[in-house]
């Protein structure tokens, strides 16, 4: 990797990340459905660890295309394990409690065929980024 | 179309269930059932105008829905496209019917400024953070500004360290720049140590780079080219994404020799803490960083003018850090105008106890403790009543119902009795003792004094007895002017942080909860049931059938009697475990 020497470096890298991070919010042109699934220690604790070894191996099983990345905490103790799915050109979702079987459920009815499922976390907080 | 109807612990109380339920079955009898999906969701933190539907996709909020409404949702909604005005949510200042969730206001009763990456962006990777605008701020300073143009900005922002003490972050850059010497330090301390808070270690597992770019402005604020962090050994993956960090930064250039052409060097290294709650006060935790004992010294000398390696030192907190870039970036005025007029910004919590939304949550300064309980925090577990919440861990004390509508910043709760701590907010409901909370805290306490200073030493060592005593059933009137005096003594003459606010728990309640002390002292009783000397174990003979289960289960053979009579307890044998209550099938034991 070539060091970032100035501003205009840094700024240059920022957008073609950016792009990048935009297309993989809004699902990219091959449409791919994008996992977040937050792993802090306690979220690990909580078993998100096995949650996202599972999906990751059941999706490809499947022959789903989707890409996982792992975050920090999103804040949502009382429902963990917590993650957030985002399919092509919809809003992020959240769902919280996922057990393995949770997880099954997520992958057949929502990633496959977009349609939610009970455990949603609703969204009640305002962030300065967007 | 999706139906989402709030399955939350409040809404669950008040029939969501059923309204799920009759909605389902409305969209039935239309034929909808394929095409339009009732989903039960999570606490949408807005339990006061609970049960809450919401419609997707059009985000159609109604609040205080009832089953009969479902069939209303269903036919004028969902079959004609018109939204049942009744039912939504009206705006408490202009009385107008809100019809969007996104432009209501309870959702801005969290804002995220520290937290802004947490959950967001992958951790371990820079590039994501360099996407979230990472770094920019660094580069900004850099470029465009004289260290006394971030330090004045700093100061503009009226940002205060969010470790507990509340000092203004810009004020101590300046007095750590104004000290001239070969090298300067900037110390992040990650020794998070109260009970119950954790939001450095979420900040540091979920963003941290933001920190690492602060400590490099802070570097470059005071002239200082060495930064260290000093995280306790009991946060692995902490220490690990850290370490990731460090390296990511190192190998773009945005750590070590001539950062972003500036010329402007700095680096950063991980010093590690064995988990004293001592370590957390900044000189014993430079002293710690040093090799020697984690044992705090006299202050002045302040860090800022003698700290690590008896160099000018700035330590801050991990949260105090991570608003650093953003108040670079969106500049101080942006940031001063949210929260009170002494405290500015947002704060983190980290929300636990006797509360259905246990969570991490970072609220605007000024904030009520109502809020944060019944909007954000969903209420009390099992719609109980209220009755404290503790803030600032072992140096706090506790809120009653009397500041429930006291808006929170640094100010109105030390003028409560209590602090900000790091923010740990432990809520509790009528099953918290009182007394024992205290002494659970001045346990803590005992624990990690450093022995070395007399008076938190031994002085806390003998508010822990007396409080022991006292929930023993065997304190008398006299000890409650003795935990008072000794307290403010104690608070008085103590050497550092830990032990100055040491008394603080004892002292508030017994000054919010004398009563409940009173109690234990004249009544020998405990009205919430804690304190196990003050409990009897009594078997009624007329409801006792002589089963012999409580005698056979009991793990101390304090029950006797003969079969088909009444049993009874032997006072002195009884260790007040519980299991006979569990074992009775006629509900004849209880507690008095």
């Amino acid at each position: 990797m070539t060091k970032i020497k100035s501003l205009a470096d840094l700024k240059a890298m920022k957008q073609s990340i950016q792009d990048k991070i935009d297309t993989r919010q809004k699902g990219n042109a091959e449409g791919l459905a994008h996992v977040k699934v937050a792993m802090a220690t306690c979220g690990i604790a909580a078993g998100a660890k096995q949650v996202m070894d599972y999906m990751m191996v059941e999706t490809e099983k499947r022959g789903m295309d989707v890409v996982f990345t792992q975050t920090g905490c999103m804040g949502y103790c009382h429902a963990e394990p917590t993650i957030e799915v985002t399919l092509p050109g919809k809003e992020p979702i959240v769902f919280g409690y996922v057990d393995l079987k949770k997880a099954d459920e997520i992958i057949e009815k929502y990633i496959r065929d977009g349609e939610l499922v009970d455990g949603i976390i609703p969204v009640n907080y305002q962030t300065i980024n967007k | 179309m999706h139906l989402l109807v709030c399955g939350g612990t409040g809404c669950n109380a008040s029939k969501s269930q059923e309204i799920a339920e009759t909605l389902k079955s409305n969209l039935k009898d239309k034929g909808l059932e394929n095409e339009v999906q009732v989903i039960l969701t999570g606490c949408f933190g807005f339990c006061e105008k609970g049960p809450i539907v919401k419609i997707m996709p059009d985000n159609t909020f109604y609040t205080e829905v009832k089953p009969e409404d479902a069939a209303d949702i269903v036919e004028e909604h969902v079959i004609k496209g018109r939204k049942v005005t009744r039912l939504l949510y009206t705006d408490p200042e202009n009385k107008q019917h809100v019809a969007d969730s996104k432009h209501m206001g309870f959702y801005k009763k969290q804002l995220r400024i520290a937290l802004r990456n947490c959950g967001f962006i992958d951790p371990q990777n820079i590039e994501e953070y360099v996407g979230a605008d990472g770094y920019t701020a660094l580069a900004k300073c850099l470029g465009e500004m004289t260290p006394e143009q971030v330090i004045n900005e700093i100061k503009l922002s009226g940002l205060r360290g969010r470790g507990g003490g509340g000092f203004p972050t810009g004020l101590k850059w300046e007095i750590a720049a104004k000290h001239e010497a070969d090298q300067k330090y900037v110390v992040c301390n990650a020794d998070e140590g109260d009970p119950g808070a954790f939001m450095d270690r979420s900040i540091l597992e979920g963003d941290p780079h933001s920190v690492l770019e602060a400590m490099t402005i802070n570097g470059y604020a005071i002239k200082a080219t060495k930064g260290l962090i000093y995280i306790r050994a009991e946060y692995p993956l902490a220490i690990n994404r850290l370490l990731t960090a460090i390296g990511q930064a190192r190998e773009y250039g945005l750590l070590g020799k001539d950062i972003l052409g500036s010329g402007f060097d700095f680096d950063i290294e991980l010093r590690y803490g064995a988990g004293a709650f001592v370590c957390g006060e900044e000189t014993a935790l430079i002293h710690s960083m040093e090799g020697n004992r984690g044992e705090p010294t006299f202050k002045p000398p302040f860090p800022a003018e003698s700290g690590y390696n008896n160099k000018p030192t700035n330590v801050n907190n991990v949260e105090t850090y991570a608003n650093i870039p953003i108040i670079i970036n969106k500049g101080a005025e942006w940031f001063s105008k949210i929260g009170t007029e002494k405290s500015k910004g947002t704060k983190v919590f980290a929300l636990a106890g006797q509360i259905n939304n246990v969570g991490l949550i970072e609220v605007p300064m000024g904030i009520t403790l109502r809020e944060i309980i019944y909007e954000i925090g969903g209420g009390i577990k099992g719609g109980r009543d209220f009755k404290a919440a503790q803030t600032g861990g072992p140096s706090g004390g506790c809120l009653t119902t009397k500041h429930l509508d006291t808006p929170i910043d640094y100010d109105n709760l030390v003028a409560a009795g209590s602090m900000m701590g790091s923010g740990g907010m432990v809520v509790m409901d009528d099953t918290s003792c009182m007394v024992a909370i205290a002494k659970f805290y001045l346990e803590f306490t005992v624990e990690e004094s450093c022995g070395k200073c007399t008076p938190c030493r031994v002085g806390n060592k003998r508010l822990y007895e007396i409080l022991e005593k006292i929930t023993k059933g065997n304190g008398t009137m006299e000890d409650l002017d003795t935990l008072r005096n000794l307290g403010r003594v104690i608070k008085d003459t103590a050497l550092c942080g830990l032990g100055q606010t040491s008394p603080n728990p004892v002292i508030s309640t017994i000054e919010n909860f004398y009563d409940e002390y009173v109690e234990h002292i004249k009544d020998k009783k405990c009205r919430a049931g804690v304190c196990k000397s003050l409990m009897q174990y009594i078997i009624d003979p007329v409801q006792c059938v002589g089963c012999t289960a409580c005698a056979r289960n009991c793990p101390v053979n304090a029950i006797q009697g003969e079969k088909k009579m009444p049993h009874f307890i032997d006072k002195e044998l009884c260790i007040k475990c519980g299991a006979c209550i569990e074992k009775c099938k006629f509900n004849a034991i209880s507690i008095q």
